[in-house]
């Protein structure tokens, strides 16, 4: 009744190449930011900021890059995390080094960083594909984990290995409190996701598309695969690579090497999966899913009186994601983001189908 | 020849450094020895836990991701088992799980996602491996349990006339590798003379003429998978009865990744032999080349095998992509 775009027309090629082409879609969106904006930061507690808000919009910003690369290019990547920790480590260099550094430009330059480790790594995936490229990234995971934990000029020769940043200042602005942390995230994040939309939009990720769906058919219509495919590595490793710095800078604070290894690359990829592979929007949703799914485990017992122990709390979370995986793959590979459509498609026609 | 080259040249450079330490005189002939036979030990374990890999790559075309889970489960399965009856009831009933948890894993993940792409069916076993990991924990416990077989652990001295000082071997060392043998001598029985084995090698070699000339899929598959479990409970056991079974199995066994990118994803010898060139690589590597490392780039420590059986398969992966003993494969990426 609400929901449905009779009577928008769009006289002009801008009209119909806009993000958002329907007006309650539009609506919605800017309700839902500026919600995130203005009412957000007076209306949520410090433990909903601290345990859910900020790891959520970090994950999220990760599950972005992350997808780029999986669900736009079809190369898959069990060693993201690791990228992540090289835009922590090199975010923690450059302020400790360069401290008149900008926290932006540092952000920025850690992402570059790490989006060249990731070219690097991703030059395998020239030869190889599926399975095998699964191999090579998990090579990175445990080579660039090594080298952080071993490498004493990475952590400033610390004798613990592990590292601890200062809080970040921002043209005079401390980022400290739990609401500052959240907007300022929220805005690189809003920044990011506006960013990554277009790309896919643009020629770059219909390039992208073109080489996940059949690469052979992408060369013959005049898509470069080295281009594509590193491109896409570059990108997706710069999303994380910020999204790393922000998680060791805002987030954890202090962290050791073992803060990026395998099981974080293990939950990205199943944000992905759980989100919607090929979709920005699933992102969103994958991250929040796996933020939010642990916490409620540990408080659905309290609720019904039952006390379940850290441990068994923590084994029936592995075996909830991994029934959850394989109930996704099979009932909606395209994950909730799909869903969300589908809901869309429903709500044009209620209540009357007809 | 030319398509070999680069192949013998980085073989060439492993056998070269596999007896630097011998030709410089860093170490005795002795010690060399003894890692060297630490590291077929490790590889043996990694062979195992490949084999299994291959197995069901080779008959369903699934990587399947959750080997490690299955080996962890198993070796939990028996390891808790154990406590309460004989150990021989204890494996008779982990055989049977293990069977079980093949059917539950054919009608619920393989079947509905049949005709997939690879993709999709790695993601599903990592889904099956995470619900492995969290299901066997919730259901055996969470702690390290023991498995004792009632082999002697202590050392023996072997070869004192030839080396100076002999060389220390584990007697259950052996003992694992004798069953490692025995396993792979009954895996390869089964698949040349039975029957069923037959059919298990029809369907790797063609599913649809397999299914044309009357082999149903579904009921090999669900063998395949048994097979590979039984493996998953060999490997485990061995592997809890060294090391004690606990979760850090499961992340150990990926490093039969690596092993099978090495010898060839459709190949039950190359996985071997992928396992034993990883196992004795990367301890001589740890051993011999890691504090020469730790020296020259002043290093927090060596821990060099955490990555060097995966940077050896990367290496491989570049020249040949197939691996060792891999069917070539013209694909163009």
């Amino acid at each position: 009744m609400f929901y449905r775009e009779n009577g928008q027309f769009k006289a002009t090629y801008r009209a119909d190449e806009q993000m958002l082409p329907i007006l309650q879609d539009r609506v919605f969106m800017f309700a839902v930011i500026a919600f995130a904006f203005l009412a957000m930061p007076f209306l949520a507690t410090d433990y909903l900021f601290l345990s859910i808000l900020i790891p959520f919009l970090i994950l999220t910003l990760a599950a972005i890059g992350l997808n780029l690369l999986v669900g736009y290019c079809g190369q898959i990547s069990i060693g993201h995390a690791a990228f992540m920790g090289v835009g922590a480590y090199a975010a923690y260099n450059l302020v400790l080094r360069l401290p008149q550094l900008n926290f932006l430009v540092v952000l920025v330059l850690a992402g570059l960083i790490a989006a060249a480790v990731g070219m690097l790594f991703g030059i395998p995936s020239l030869r190889i594909k599926g399975l095998y490229l699964a191999v090579a990234t998990l090579a990175a995971q445990f080579f660039i984990d090594w080298t952080f934990a071993r490498v004493k000029w990475f952590t400033n020769y610390a004798s613990s290995g592990s590292v601890s940043t200062v809080p970040i200042e921002l043209f005079g602005w401390k980022v400290q409190s739990p609401s500052d942390k959240y907007l300022f995230l929220l805005a690189v994040l809003v920044v990011f996701t506006l960013v990554a939309k277009n790309l896919v939009r643009g020629h770059l990720g219909r390039a992208w598309m073109a080489t996940r769906d059949m690469d052979v058919a992408a060369e013959v219509i005049g898509i470069r695969p080295v281009y594509a495919k590193l491109t896409a590595f570059g990108v997706s490793s710069f999303y994380c690579g910020m999204a790393g710095a922000l998680y060791g800078f805002v987030y954890l604070g202090s962290w050791e090497p073992a803060a990026f290894n395998l099981t974080l690359s293990l939950k990205l990829l199943f944000m992905i999966i759980i989100g919607g592979m090929g979709s920005i929007l699933g992102a969103y949703f994958g991250a929040a899913f796996i933020t939010v799914l642990p916490i409620l485990l540990n408080q659905i017992p309290l609720w019904l009186g039952l006390s379940l122990s850290t441990a068994t709390a923590s084994h029936m979370e592995s075996m909830i994601f991994g029934a959850l995986i394989v109930v996704f793959l099979i009932l909606e590979p395209h994950g909730l983001a799909k869903l969300w459509s589908i809901g869309k498609e429903k709500l044009r026609l209620w209540p009357f189908p007809h | 020849m030319k398509r070999h080259l680069p192949v013998i040249l980085l073989c060439a450079v492993l056998t070269a450094g596999l007896f630097t330490p011998l030709v410089t005189g860093a170490s005795s002939p002795g010690f060399w020895v003894e890692v060297l036979l630490g590291g077929l030990m490790a590889g043996v374990l990694y062979s195992l836990v490949a084999l299994g890999l291959v197995l069901i790559f080779k008959a369903s075309g699934v990587f399947n991701f959750a080997q490690g889970a299955m080996v962890l489960f198993a070796a939990l399965a028996v390891a808790r088992l154990s406590e309460k009856m004989p150990m021989w009831a204890a494996v008779l009933i982990a055989i049977g799980i293990m069977v079980l948890f093949a059917m539950v894993v054919e009608r619920l993940v393989l079947r509905p996602l049949v005709n997939q792409e690879p993709i999709a069916l790695l993601m599903a076993t990592l889904g099956v491996s995470y619900f492995l990991d969290g299901f066997g924990q919730t259901l055996w416990g969470g702690d390290i349990y023991k498995i004792e077989f009632g082999i002697s652990k202590d050392p023996v001295m072997i070869l004192e006339s030839l080396f100076q000082g002999g060389i220390l071997v584990n007697k259950d060392d052996m003992a694992a590798a004798l069953v490692a043998i025995a396993l792979v001598a009954l895996l390869a029985l089964f698949f040349q003379k039975t029957a069923t084995g037959r059919a298990l090698r029809a369907v790797a070699d063609d599913h649809q003429a397999a299914q044309s000339i009357g082999i149903p899929l579904n009921r090999i598959w669900v063998i395949v998978w048994s097979v590979a479990g039984i493996v998953a409970l060999v490997a485990g056991m061995v592997w809890g009865g060294k090391l004690g079974v606990q979760f850090s199995l499961a992340e150990v066994a990926l490093k039969a990744l690596p092993v099978v990118i090495l010898g060839g994803f459709e190949s039950v010898p190359g996985a071997i032999i992928g396992g034993l060139i990883i196992g004795v690589g990367e301890k001589m590597a740890e051993v011999f080349f890691g504090p020469v490392l730790v020296k020259t780039f002043d290093l927090a420590g060596g821990g060099i095998e955490n990555w060097f059986a995966y940077v050896l398969a990367l290496a491989f992966l570049l020249v040949r992509p197939e691996g060792l003993f891999g069917e070539r494969r013209i694909d163009r990426v």
